[in-house]
């Protein structure tokens, strides 16, 4: 289809600062999450802090992952939750098979299943490394296949961004049903042990966000390296114009599928950390606004430069916090009030309030009797 | 020995054929126009070369026996063809630079980029302007680039889409000295443009298309004597 092609461009695309290479705003961010971790350690605030600290993490995380492929790649998927809640709920069976063996009590989701003993599919979940593999090997296997049938089928834009969140729907409702084994809507909870810890002591808390922030960071140097190579470059010109890409010799499905494989894989990395912090996971983590939630947190923090999706993860889940304790049925008018000021005023995000020099236009004209 | 045969090609959209039973052959070494009035299936002929679109039957080879029939796209550019399409298509977000370096192909050893990088510059020009970004480019810089992403892999068969559109005079000439470089025996440029002088000044053998047929195929100063390419296309 010539039509691909011959269309205009979109507007060029700013590249605000250097959004490859060296970046002082994403440099600067990181010295930050260094600076909480160590405040983190050192000043010891209440626990609930620390808590909110290290869930906000593990949200960035999330959003960072949906940047890569969002920001860099031009594909939106609207089922991120989908590979969080993969990481999620293996990393809640983990911590149910942990307790259960080292306190020899069953856990609710045994009585309440009618199970004299944990399943097969729970063996070796016990071992910690094992879940984490486990957890990054699935959300890499399901987002290969379907990236493959997307990809390879050329299914792209709007199309792709539809059927993802049809995806996350499904999980959801597959979920729900409880002879899915993993509590149903029930969900887990009443985690014990963490390596052996009590889940609620306070050198368990710190060092669930601390470990979050770390790896955070590492996601972020990781993330930055790869956006600053020659595979980064592809993304961009694959996100720009994925079909003159390939005419000059690229497979820009391998591209696709390597990049949204990882992305995968950091989102679920981000809900293995979440889920111990939170206490619980139920088929609520699947539900399509959590998966839309994100791609706003990216939106209002400003995508493709991946200290927005940290700042805009980290700026709208903190409101949340704060005002789902205050008035909790005004959030999705804040939500969709802040959207709108995005999309209407500020198309880089907040970023574009970094950049501002407001300069009265009659200023700027050289004054009145110019 | 040819560089590109086109062998009795159908292509067609619904019910309106763009292409019908096209054959065409250019030679290694040659530089070849095809002329023809808008919507003559020109663009159409490119798409089919470079995989973008499908034709329903025939065939095309290049080089006498390498099938791009049934290739992706990708798997024709790296059998050494390249494209300036109609519209440039640049990279915006990305720099002078690293627009050509994508243009050298995933198959240029790293040690001869910056090599390649450097000669692409200097041949368009575009030296001054390696660090900005394309999409900030001035229209003419935009179609020059694009050239120079055709150039940097060194392909066997280049194809250009009406590739001084929209440019000054000089630029024109300029565009037009630059084709004339890049003439090689193991070579075949093939040249769409709706701009005749430029056609007479670059090609050795025009071929005029019509409603996705040929018209006639010969020298320019043939075409112009031509009854029928002054009715459809010249005389008007
Ligand atoms: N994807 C498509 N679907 C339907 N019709 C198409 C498609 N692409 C091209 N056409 C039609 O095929 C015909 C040939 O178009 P083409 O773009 O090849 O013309 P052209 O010779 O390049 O003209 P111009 O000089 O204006 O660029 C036109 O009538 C066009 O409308
Ligand atoms: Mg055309």
């Amino acid at each position: 289809m010539s039509g691909a092609l011959d269309r205009p461009h979109r507007a060029p695309l700013r590249r605000i600062g250097p959004t490859l290479g060296r970046d002082p705003l994403l440099t600067g961010l990181i010295a930050l999450i260094a600076a909480t971790a160590l405040g983190l350690l050192a000043l010891q605030p209440a626990p609930y802090l620390i808590n909110m600290v290290g869930q906000l993490a593990a949200f960035a995380i999330l959003a960072v992952s949906l940047d890569l492929v969002w920001g860099y790649l031009g594909i939106l998927s609207l089922g991120h939750g989908l590979f969080f809640a993969i990481g999620g709920y293996v990393c809640a069976m983990h911590l149910l098979a942990h307790g259960y063996a080292l306190t020899g009590v069953a856990p609710d989701l045994m009585q309440f299943m009618g199970w004299k003993s944990l399943p097969a599919y729970w063996t070796g979940l016990t071992s910690a490394p094992y879940a984490l593999a486990l957890a990054l090997a699935l959300a890499a296997g399901v987002a290969f296949l379907f990236g493959l049938a997307s990809f390879r089928s050329r299914v792209n834009g709007v199309y792709f961004s539809i059927i993802s969140q049809a995806l996350v729907y499904v999980a959801m409702l597959l979920m729900f049903r409880n002879d899915t084994g993993l509590g149903g809507n029930n969900g887990m909870t009443g985690f014990a042990l963490l390596f052996g810890w009590p889940m609620g002591a306070p050198g368990v808390v710190t060092g669930l966000a601390v470990t979050t922030l770390g790896v955070l960071a590492g996601v972020l140097v990781g993330a930055r390296a790869l956006v600053a190579s020659p595979v980064g470059r592809r993304m961009l010109a694959c996100r720009d114009d994925e079909a003159r890409l390939r005419t000059l010799g690229y497979g820009t499905t391998r591209l696709k599928l390597g990049i949204w494989c990882l992305s995968a894989m950091i989102a679920a990395l981000a809900g293995v950390l979440y889920v111990p912090q939170v206490g619980i996971i139920n088929p609520r983590i699947l539900s399509p606004d959590l998966s839309i939630e994100i791609a706003v947190w990216v939106a209002i923090g400003g995508m493709g430069r991946l200290g927005g999706a940290v700042i805009g993860a980290v700026a709208v889940n903190a409101l949340k916090f704060w005002l789902s304790a205050a008035m909790p049925e005004a959030w999705p008018f804040i939500l969709s009030g802040l959207v709108l000021v995005v999309v209407l005023g500020l198309p880089n995000g907040l970023l574009d309030l970094a950049a501002l020099r407001w300069t009265p236009t009659w200023l700027r004209r050289g004054g009145p009797l110019a | 020995m040819s560089a590109l045969v086109i062998d009795n090609l159908h292509v067609v959209f619904g019910a309106f054929r763009a292409l019908d039973a096209l054959s065409l052959a250019v030679d290694s070494g040659e530089v070849r126009a095809v002329i023809g009035p808008n919507g003559a299936g020109k663009t159409t002929l490119l798409d089919a070369i470079t995989g973008i679109t499908r034709p329903r039957s025939g065939r095309i080879l290049l080089g006498d026996t390498y099938d791009l029939t049934a290739c992706s796209e990708a798997e024709i550019a790296r059998a050494g063809v390249r494209r300036k399409f109609q519209k440039p298509s640049v990279f915006p977000a990305l720099t002078v630079r690293e627009n050509l370096a994508i243009g050298c192909g995933p198959e240029c050893p790293a040690r001869t980029r910056p090599a390649r990088l450097a000669s692409t510059l200097s041949e368009t020009g575009l030296e001054a302007r390696a660090d900005t970004l394309a999409g900030a480019l001035a229209h003419g810089e935009k179609q020059w680039l694009e050239i120079g992403m055709v150039l940097a892999s060194e392909p066997r068969l280049i194809l250009l889409d009406e590739p001084v559109a929209g440019l000054s005079d000089a630029e024109t000439a300029s565009t037009a000295d630059l084709i004339g470089a890049l003439r090689r025996p193991d070579r075949a440029i093939l040249v769409i443009e709706h701009d005749m002088a430029f056609v007479e000044a670059v090609a050795d053998r025009v071929t005029v298309l019509h409603e996705g047929r040929t018209l006639f195929e010969g020298s320019m100063t043939g075409a112009r004597a031509d009854a029928r390419v002054i009715e459809v296309f010249l005389g008007r």
